[in-house]
């Protein structure tokens, strides 16, 4: 399998569920070159999930513009697949043909799809496990046969919402690990998000702190550490605290302005430079 | 003690018990059957005892099984059974064909829930019975008022059952399959089907069970074969003894459909 990236272009995005109800964001900008690690942390309730359905097109923003690739994003596609938070097997389903079961839809015959979806179970080490029953499988294994369901898609793109918060602390490690190794192998973007500052120090290549309400992008931080990352690495550490202080200062600053304007997105403390919010 | 004589012991004593279970279970299953037969046996010879009621000795178990050759050889068992499994089996794919559509909408649609609740709970209390006379006025005397009767009593465990189904359906999966590309046929087919295949199952095992019952009563009139047409015959022609062979081959041949869907229950439950 290889797998290219995708240029995300995500410009002036706003979203409100109904005509009524408030903005549940308002003013995102992201962009992400090919292959890039997006991870987008922040408190719950502000919009993290919402703004990863509108990607991943299983949900139309309100307005702003959303490009992949220069194409505006129109609706659901293999090339940009979304993981929940729950694996949501099909429980009728075998391993085998829970991973199989995009490509099923894609057209694809019983024979022509075997191979990559072998390649994908592969992938997340589930091999004597494919003739099983869902059911029968733990929630690690859930969520691995999950991962190489969107992975046998070969997307451009992968959106991973809180995709280990679920697991045990080993599994959810040897996950983390995994998906970024797997995603740096095959080329493919990451965008996920999480309540986890850990998670984000391990797996971005940027972190986006968003905060607010309506949520915002405050800050862009480029987490620029060698791989593998290790927890107790003092420079893992050093960034997560930095992250965390940050993370904590935008949502102080959120209070403090009573939830109102503040400079959208732009708000970078790639450097360590910290701005005056507005 | 080595371990492998260890496991053989647990293999043989898991195997005796195995049989130890089964076997109850048949002599249970022996045991029912007896115990109903004495209490009819003991009924009728207690009410025949009546020298007034002495007649009724014909209901008794012993006529009966008496009557099972002749009723057998003379094709009227099979001949009854044929054209009451006929429309039983029309009127049931009436039902399915009309009730899991009704019952997919249902499960999907929270306005189409809200209007048909109330005048669907109003027609489902009704004793499909009570359709005869407007059956009649349609279809004539004939073997299609009574598939209209047994699809209008199967109609509604099925809709129900689909519905219940259908709300017990993980709204994730269609996100998720819609997430991979499915289209709408593949959501039907590939999800929905397969998800309520359980739920529509249970609804068609109660829907057997009602239109069963109300097989018999709805040949009793105006037509010529089936398992009612052959109860009302015997009863006309005073051979208590085949009205009751009848019976049991009425309540026989319903206890093997119910444990055909058993089966298919089974064999298409997913659910852990
Ligand atoms: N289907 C919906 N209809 C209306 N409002 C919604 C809907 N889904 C979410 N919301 C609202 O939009 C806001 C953002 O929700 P969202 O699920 O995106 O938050 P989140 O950041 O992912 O939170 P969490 O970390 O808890 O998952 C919340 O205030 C929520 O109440
Ligand atoms: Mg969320």
């Amino acid at each position: 399998m290889s797998i290219r990236g995708v240029h995300l272009d995500i410009e002036n995005l706003i979203h409100r569920y109904t005509p009524k109800s408030p903005l549940t964001f308002d003013g995102v900008r992201i962009e992400a070159k090919p292959g890039e690690s997006l991870v987008i942390i922040g408190r719950s309730g502000c919009g993290k999930s919402t703004l990863l359905h509108i990607i991943a097109g299983l949900l139309k923003a309100s307005g702003g513009k959303l490009r992949l690739d220069n194409e505006e994003v129109k609706g659901p596609s293999s090339r940009w697949v979304m993981m929940f938070q729950a694996p949501h097997l099909f429980p009728w389903m075998t391993v085998e043909r829970n991973v199989g079961v995009g490509l099923h839809f894609a057209g694809w015959s019983k024979d022509k799809l075997r191979d990559r979806v072998a390649e994908a179970i592969s992938l997340v080490s589930l091999d004597d496990y494919a003739q099983n029953n869902v059911q029968d499988l733990s929630g690690g294994q859930q969520q691995r046969v999950a991962l190489a369901r969107s992975l046998v898609m070969e997307p451009e793109m992968l959106l991973l919402d809180e995709p280990f918060s679920a697991l045990d602390a080993f599994t959810r490690a040897a996950l983390q690990r995994d998906v970024r190794s797997i995603s740096k192998e095959l080329g493919f973007n990451l965008v996920m998000v999480t309540h986890d500052i850990d998670e984000a120090v391990l797996m971005a290549d940027r972190a986006l702190v968003m905060a607010g309400s309506p949520g915002k992008i405050m800050h862009d931080i480029s987490v620029d550490l060698p791989d593998p990352r290790n927890r107790e690495d003092p420079e893992v550490q050093k960034m997560r605290r930095y992250l965390m202080d940050t993370f904590e200062e935008a949502v102080a600053l959120q209070k403090g302005n009573g939830g109102t304007q503040t400079k959208v997105g732009s708000l970078s403390r790639m450097n360590g430079i910290s701005e005056p919010a507005g | 003690m080595s371990g492998a004589t260890q496991t053989m012991q647990a293999n043989e004593s898991n195997t005796s018990m195995m049989f130890k279970s089964t076997g109850r279970e048949l002599v249970n299953f022996v045991a029912g059957l007896l115990i109903l037969f004495v209490v009819w046996y003991l009924g009728i010879e207690w009410i025949a005892s009546d020298p007034d009621k002495a007649n009724f000795a014909d209901f008794g178990p012993i006529p009966a099984f008496n009557a099972f050759p002749w009723l057998w050889e003379d094709g009227i068992i099979q001949d009854a059974v044929t054209a009451s499994g006929y429309r039983l089996g029309v009127g049931l794919l009436i039902a399915i064909a009309i009730g899991v559509p009704i019952g997919i909408v249902m499960g999907t649609s929270k306005r189409f829930r809200e209007y048909s609740n109330a005048p669907f709970q109003l027609m489902r209390m009704v004793s499909p019975m009570s359709w005869e006379p407007i059956a009649v006025l349609a279809f004539g005397l004939a073997g299609a008022t009574v598939i209209f009767l047994v699809a209008i009593a199967a109609v509604w465990p099925i809709i129900f059952a689909t519905a219940a189904g259908l709300a017990k359906v993980d709204p994730a999966w269609f996100k998720v399959a819609r997430n991979l590309g499915a289209s709408r046929w593949h959501m039907l087919t590939q999800i929905i089907i397969p998800a309520i295949a359980y739920d529509v199952l249970t609804g068609v095992r109660l829907a057997l069970g009602v239109a069963w019952i109300v097989l018999v009563p709805a040949e009793f009139l105006g037509v010529s074969e089936g398992l009612g047409y052959a109860v009302q015959d015997a009863k006309e022609s005073l051979s208590y003894d085949s009205l009751m062979a009848m019976i049991l081959v009425i309540g026989t041949v319903g206890y093997l459909l119910d444990g055909l869907c058993v089966l298919a229950l089974k064999r298409y439950s997913w659910h852990k």
